[in-house]
C-alpha cells in the first residue's frame, strides 16, 4: 500500500538519507529505528513533503506522491505528528482538533463571513466527527483548555488526536514516546494498538524506545547514517549483528 | 461565578457565550445609539473617529493578531481606499459603487503585498510593507493630475439617494458599518477560514500538515485586511472632507499598529479598546501640556514621545493589551474573595512548545 524506493536526500555534502527502500503493508505497524542522526526524521519529512526528494519515489495507494504539494498530503490520506509537538498554542484543544476538519470544509470565505446556516450545520457536524476521537483518547476533560496550560503528555495526545481527526489511512508518528514517562509510554502503546486494530489505520513510526517497538510493531527498519542496515520483526532485528554494531560501535 | 453548561453543539458555535453576554452587548448598543442625544458635536465626531479607526484596526488585527503577519504599511491601504473613493465620487460614481471598488482595489494590492509575505516574517516583512507604504505615499504626492498632490483633494459630502448626511446621521452610518464589520470578522474567526489564519500564526508547519495552503491563506488574510483598511479609508475621506498625502504617513501606520498592540493582539474587543485609547490620547496629552511648565509643555516632540513611551510600557507590563487587562479585572470580580495573585503570572519555559508569546 505504501512503498518507498531508492529514497535519497542530501544536505550539502551530507547524505542524510541514502538509497532507502521499504514498503508498508496495509494494516501494519511499521517502525523505523536507529541511532541519533540516522536520518529517521528526514525520512518522515520526505514522505510528508516538507523536504524535496533528491532521488527515488514515494508511492501511496498506487499513486506517486513524490511531487505532491505539502498541504495536499493530508488530502491524500497521510497524517503526522511531530517530535517536538507543533500545536496551535493559543487555542483550546477543541479548536486544535477542529482545524483538522479544514480539508473537509464545504464552505468558502463568503459563506463564513455571513455565517450562513450551511456553515452552522458544518460546524456542528465537525464537532460530532471529533467526538469519537476525543472519546478514544479520553480528552473530554481537556476539551476547553488552552494548549499552553496543558502538561506535556497531554499535548502529545492532543497532537495524536489532531492527526486522527484528519481521518488518515496512513499515520506517521515521529518519536511518539519522547518526553513521556514509563506509564504514559505504556498507555501510548495501548492506544497505538487500538488505532491500528480498531480504526484500521496503518502506522509508520519513528521510535527510540525498544520496548514500545517490541510491543506494537510488526516490522522494524533500522537506519544508520542514512542507510538501511536491517529489516525484520523486532526480535530478528534486535539480534542482528549490524544493528548491535551500529548502536554499540565496532 | 458563572458557569456555562453546553448541552448541545449549537451553544458551542454561537456568537455569544450566553444570554448575559448578549444582554451586555445589547445594552452597549443602546448606549452608543443614544449618545448623540446628549453629547455635543465634538464628542460625536470623536466617536465617529473611534468607529473608523476600529474598522481599520479590525483589518490589521486579522493580519497581525490572528495570522501572525506584521504590517507597517497599512496607512497605504487607507490612502488607496480614501483616494480611490474620492476620485470616483468626483467622477460622479455613486458611493454604493465607489466604496466596493475602492475595497476591491485595496484587496488586490493586499494580495500583491502578500507575495512578499510568503518568504518573509517578522522584521523583514515589517520593512517590506513599510517600503510599500512609502511607494504609495510618493505616488499619491507626485501624481498630482489625479490626486491633487500636496494641494489636497476635496471629497464630496456623504449622500444617500440625494439626501445629504449631517454629522449625526454620519455617526449612525459609521456605527452601522462598524457593527457589520465586527459581526463579519467574528463570524470569519469561528469558521474554517479564520481557523486557518490562526493555524498559520501558531505553527506554519503543522498548518501545512493539516492541509492548509499557506500561500492562499496568507494572501486571503492580506486581502481581507487590506479591504477593511480600504473601507475605513473611504469613510475617513468623508469625515476629513479634504485628503492630503500627509494624512496617510508612516506615523499613521505606526499608530494603527500601536492600536492593535495596545488593544491586545488576538482579541476583537481589543480593537475597540485600542481605538478609544488612540483617539483619546491626543486630547489627554493636550490637557497634560497645560499642567506642565512651559519649557516642557511646549516641546513639539511631546506627542510622539508619549506614544512611544506608552507603547513600551504596555509591551513590558501588559503584553496582552487593554483587553488582557480587562479579562484579568473581570476574573478578579467574578472570583472575588478567591482570586489568586499569580493566576496570570508567566512561568519560565524552556521547550519551544511551552513558550507562550
Amino acid at each position: 500500500m505504501f512503498e518507498v524506493s531508492g529514497l535519497s536526500k542530501h544536505f550539502g555534502g551530507v547524505a542524510a538519507v541514502d538509497d532507502v527502500s521499504f514498503s508498508v503493508n496495509e494494516g501494519e505497524t511499521f517502525s523505523i529505528m536507529g541511532p541519533n542522526g540516522a536520518g529517521k526524521t528526514t525520512v518522515l519529512n520526505l514522505i510528508s513533503r516538507f523536504y524535496d526528494v533528491d532521488e527515488g519515489t514515494v508511492q501511496f495507494g498506487g499513486q506517486d506522491i513524490t511531487r505532491v504539494r505539502p498541504h495536499d498530503i493530508a488530502r491524500v490520506g497521510i497524517a503526522r505528528t511531530f517530535q517536538n509537538i507543533e500545536l496551535f498554542e493559543r487555542e483550546t484543544v477543541l479548536q486544535n482538533l477542529l482545524i483538522a476538519q479544514y480539508i473537509h470544509r464545504q464552505t468558502n470565505i463568503f459563506f463564513d463571513v455571513l455565517f450562513l446556516p450551511r456553515v452552522r450545520r458544518q460546524e456542528v457536524a465537525s464537532r460530532k466527527v471529533l467526538e469519537d476521537i476525543i472519546d478514544l483518547l479520553h480528552l473530554q476533560r481537556y476539551r476547553e483548555q488552552y494548549i499552553h496550560a496543558l502538561p506535556f503528555g497531554v499535548r502529545k495526545l492532543v497532537e495524536l488526536a489532531r492527526a486522527l481527526c484528519l481521518k488518515p489511512k496512513l499515520l506517521l508518528l515521529d518519536e511518539p514516546s519522547s518526553g513521556l514517562n514509563p506509564e504514559e509510554t505504556e498507555d501510548l502503546s495501548f492506544w497505538i494498538e487500538d488505532i491500528n486494530k480498531e480504526l484500521g489505520i496503518t502506522i509508520l513510526m519513528v521510535e527510540h524506545d525498544m520496548n514500545l517497538i517490541g510491543q506494537v510493531s510488526d516490522r522494524v527498519l533500522v537506519l544508520a547514517s542514512g542507510r538501511c542496515i536491517a529489516l525484520g520483526t523486532p526480535t530478528e532485528v534486535k539480534d542482528h549483528p549490524d544493528v548491535i554494531a551500529a548502536y554499540l560501535g565496532t | 461565578m458563572r458557569f456555562v453548561l453546553k448541552t448541545n453543539y449549537h451553544r458551542d458555535v454561537d456568537l455569544f457565550r450566553d444570554k448575559f453576554q448578549f444582554c451586555w452587548f445589547a445594552v452597549l448598543l443602546v448606549f452608543v445609539l443614544s449618545l448623540p442625544m446628549f453629547t455635543g458635536t465634538y464628542v460625536e465626531s470623536q466617536l465617529t473617529l473611534v468607529f473608523l479607526w476600529s474598522i481599520a484596526g479590525a483589518g490589521l488585527m486579522i493580519l497581525v493578531g490572528y495570522t501572525g503577519l506584521i504590517s507597517l504599511g497599512h496607512a497605504a491601504f487607507l490612502s488607496v481606499g480614501a483616494y480611490t473613493h474620492a476620485i470616483l465620487l468626483d467622477l460622479g460614481v455613486p458611493p454604493f459603487v465607489s466604496i466596493p471598488s475602492a475595497m476591491l482595489l485595496c484587496s488586490v494590492l493586499g494580495v500583491v503585498v502578500s507575495i512578499a509575505a510568503l518568504r518573509m516574517t517578522g522584521i523583514y516583512l515589517a520593512i517590506a510593507t513599510l517600503a510599500f507604504a512609502m511607494i504609495v505615499e510618493k505616488v499619491v504626492k507626485n501624481w498630482s493630475s489625479v490626486t491633487g498632490g500636496n494641494a489636497g483633494f476635496k471629497v464630496a459630502p456623504p449622500e444617500i439617494f440625494g439626501w445629504e448626511l449631517n454629522s449625526t446621521a454620519y455617526y449612525y452610518l459609521c456605527l452601522l458599518v462598524l457593527t457589520l464589520v465586527m459581526l463579519g470578522v467574528s463570524n470569519l474567526l469561528r469558521a474554517p477560514t479564520g481557523r486557518a489564519f490562526i493555524a498559520v500564526r501558531d505553527s506554519e508547519i503543522s498548518a501545512q500538515a493539516t492541509g492548509i495552503n499557506l500561500v492562499k491563506t496568507k494572501a486571503l488574510a492580506f486581502a481581507v485586511s487590506a479591504a477593511l483598511a480600504g473601507l475605513a479609508g473611504t469613510l475617513l475621506a468623508y469625515q476629513w472632507h479634504y485628503l492630503f498625502p500627509d494624512s496617510f504617513s508612516m506615523i499613521t501606520s505606526i499608530k494603527l499598529l500601536m492600536l492593535v498592540i495596545i488593544g491586545g493582539l488576538g482579541s476583537m474587543s481589543g480593537v475597540i479598546f485600542g481605538a478609544i485609547f488612540m483617539t483619546l490620547l491626543p486630547d489627554g496629552i493636550a490637557t497634560v501640556r497645560e499642567w506642565l511648565p512651559d519649557s516642557i509643555g511646549n516641546l513639539p516632540g511631546l506627542e510622539p514621545f508619549s506614544f512611544g513611551l506608552i507603547l513600551i510600557l504596555f509591551l513590558i507590563f501588559e503584553p496582552r493589551g487593554i483587553s488582557g487587562r480587562w479579562q484579568k479585572i473581570r476574573l478578579f470580580f467574578s472570583q472575588f474573595p478567591l482570586y489568586r495573585n499569580r493566576t496570570f503570572r508567566r512561568q519560565k519555559s524552556f521547550l519551544r512548545t511551552e513558550r507562550v508569546h
